[in-house]
């Protein structure tokens, strides 16, 4: 037990002995990481704003059609930098709040707002007529988003929790196909997700490398083979397959793929130490 | 998906790809493969480098190196948790490294310690994932095996032994590709179920990217009080036939390979058997007993006083009628001739969606050297054992569970020996 002062630290742990020693390691410099990755947010956001405007402009003009391309495209934005975006709690219900979660929440369907009522207007009602209010508001809350994440202060937890949390959100909602059910464009939110989290390891890349090449080597391998698997269900006009085109194997292989991106993932907290 | 000449959509998919062409892993996957293992294994802390001993002060301990693997005549615990597994590599090279990291990581859990040493960066999951942790070892046994499908994977074909197939259809069988086969096997048995568990988790966990589990199955036993052969859930003693787990002659005969590269090992046949509860237990005892051969209470074959009484499988009583009915399942079973050692688990899990019955039943395991003497047993009931009315065959596997492990060599060097 070298190197233990305490008890305390004698009692958490009886066989560690060297790493007892370094909990006191300097907090590793990550600023030029920390505002790579502020500028892809920023990036994200400012397309999200743009692309939800045509798409709220495409909307009020009743072009259902219309919308209806812009509608998957646009929330990538969304989805990338979600890390970012939903860490303003009411602002991410507001936008991207599906019926159930509004109704978990004890809340009537007339506090639905967002992307997702829009989503069920054009793909279940068929129209825009009556929505336009909604719509309108949803450009008001993507301005104001936009106008918040440019005070976010990026920090390391944020970056790395949110690569893990970018992976389950896949795990959970898009894998099941429970993200998007009235359009079914839930594979447009995995590759976001997915994206959003190669975005982070690629910025941490070099200070990765320099604690473990072996998990950087890893990594990749993991990311290609969860693009490689969503490139199966790319549709010509580069968008994807309707969740519904996928079978059953289809969704396993998918987050079995997942899953095993993610474990190795979730130690990219080994730069911090 | 983002189109490829939208400049505005497309993140950086290609300067990955070029990322990927200039450190010099692009398409290789082969060459990934077997340093990736190593490189999470690694990352979350495993020290997979030193051979790790035997506790001698762990409380509760099923010992780890031997001749033969634990888990097959170590004394039945109260729960298992048995995993079938498929391998995501291809190359031998991968497998052996897996089995060599494995092997510190099942002493370790079989000596009731942590997967690995907690760190002090919370910044990062544990190494362990902790449910274990305040729980003794509960003579943990964690015994690997490996099935017919590996050794086409892996392109080892000639070094699959010869009674290693997978099991002939069988009358009245109705397996789900969900239960069934897999390219390796972890029985976890314990006398705690989360201890069980905890192991399977965590020897998967550590594998991720490599293995992927297939289908699992928990199961438990009860003994009663004084000890004695553990009752099933249709009420009777299930494996008073067995041969004596201390008797290394008989098991000689029975239970161990004794040539090739499974020298010491043995075949392990995993049965998942559905019980229709419902329909038992509208039956009468009566009926029940005829459906075993036995009396359900004391365990004796008909005719006799005591669960262990030796009986003649032809004796017929003075209307000329087998005393023990031919129909019956003990009946049909000893007249097969063939012998295994049966160490099964009774599993409950939830209800059948389609019926709204109890799922439950047994998941059936048996050890053998050759898988044959199961299927010599399992052909005898046939479609003559009155037992068919209330159960059902759902999953089925085989696998060759490696001899045991000498400290300072790993789970399975003799087949990676003889490559």
């Amino acid at each position: 037990m070298a190197g233990c002062g305490n008890t305390d630290e004698a009692k958490k742990d009886k066989k560690s002995t060297e790493e007892q020693t370094e909990t006191t390691a300097q907090e590793v410099d990550l600023s030029t990481e920390l505002s790579a990755y502020q500028q892809f947010a920023l990036e994200q956001m400012d397309q999200f704003l743009l692309e939800t405007e045509e798409f709220v402009n495409l909307f009020k003009a009743g072009d259902i059609e219309g919308a209806k391309a812009a509608y998957a495209p646009a929330r990538m934005y969304f989805e990338r930098s979600e890390p970012i975006a939903e860490s303003f709690g009411d602002l991410d219900p507001r936008i991207d709040g599906r019926l159930a979660d509004i109704q978990e929440e004890g809340k009537g369907e007339e506090e639905w707002s967002g992307y997702h009522k829009l989503e069920h207007a054009l793909w279940v009602e068929n129209t825009t007529k009556g929505y336009e209010a909604v719509a309108d508001q949803l450009l008001a809350d993507a301005k104001e988003l936009h106008a918040l994440v440019q005070t976010v202060e990026v920090t390391p937890d944020l970056m790395i929790t949110g690569a893990v949390d970018l992976l389950n959100e896949v795990s959970t909602s898009k894998i099941t196909g429970e993200e998007e059910i009235y359009s079914h464009t839930d594979l447009y939110d995995f590759k976001a997700n997915i994206e959003g989290a190669e975005k982070i390891f690629e910025i941490l890349r070099s200070k990765l490398e320099a604690k473990d090449q072996g998990l950087v080597t890893t990594l990749d391998e993991k990311f290609k083979a969860v693009d490689d698997l969503l490139a199966q269900h790319a549709t010509a006009d580069g968008g994807y397959v309707s969740y519904e085109e996928l079978t059953e194997d289809h969704t396993k292989a998918l987050a079995a793929a997942v899953n095993q991106l993610g474990e190795p993932l979730s130690q990219m907290g080994i730069i911090l130490e | 998906m983002i189109a490829p000449n939208d400049e505005k959509r497309s993140i950086k998919k290609i300067s990955r790809r070029d990322m990927l062409k200039l450190t010099g892993i692009g398409a290789a996957g082969a060459a990934i493969g077997a340093s990736g293992l190593g490189g999470v294994m690694k990352a979350m802390g495993y020290d997979v480098s030193e051979p790790v001993a035997d506790s001698t002060t762990a409380s509760n301990k099923a010992n780890f190196y031997g001749k033969h693997q634990s888990g097959i005549t170590t004394p039945v615990q109260t729960n298992i948790y048995f995993a079938s597994l498929d391998v995501l590599f291809s190359t031998k090279n991968d497998l052996q490294e897996l089995f060599k990291q494995w092997t510190p990581l099942v002493v370790r859990l079989m000596n009731g310690e942590l997967m690995v040493d907690l760190t002090t960066n919370t910044r990062i999951p544990t190494g362990d994932t902790g449910e274990a942790v305040g729980l003794d070892a509960s003579n943990l046994t964690i015994t690997i095996g490996v099935g017919p499908s590996l050794f086409d994977k892996l392109s080892i074909q000639h070094l699959k032994p010869a009674e290693l197939e997978d099991l002939p259809h069988f009358p009245k069988d109705q397996l789900q590709k969900e239960f069934t086969g897999g390219d390796l096997c972890i029985q976890a048995c314990a006398d705690d179920p989360q201890v069980a568990f905890h192991a399977v988790r965590n020897l998967v966990r550590a594998a991720s990217g490599k293995v992927q589990i297939k289908w699992s199955q928990a199961g438990f036993n009860s003994f009663p009080a004084g000890g004695g052969t553990p009752l099933n859930l249709f009420a009777f003693k299930d494996g008073t036939v067995n041969p004596a787990i201390t008797d290394e002659k008989d098991l000689n005969k029975v239970v161990w390979v004794d040539k090739g590269w499974l020298k010491g090992g043995t075949y392990l046949v995993a049965r998942k058997i559905q019980m229709h509860l419902e329909t038992w237990d509208r039956t009468s005892l009566k009926d029940q007993e005829a459906t075993f051969g036995r009396y359900r209470d004391s365990g004796a074959p008909f005719g006799k006083t005591k669960e262990f009484d030796d009986f003649d499988v032809e004796a017929k009583d003075s209307n000329g009628d087998y005393i023990m009915p031919d129909t019956s399942h003990v009946h049909l079973a000893r007249k097969s001739g063939a012998r295994i050692l049966r160490r099964s688990y009774s599993y409950a899990s939830g209800v059948m969606s389609n019926t709204g019955a109890h799922d439950a039943g047994l998941i059936f395991i048996s050890f053998q050297k050759d898988p044959a003497q199961f299927t010599t047993v399992q052909n005898s009931l046939g479609r003559l054992d009155k037992m068919n009315e209330y159960v059902t065959h759902r999953g089925s596997a085989v696998f060759a569970c490696f001899p045991g492990v000498q400290k300072g060599s790993y789970l399975g060097e003799a087949l990676f020996n003889a490559l």
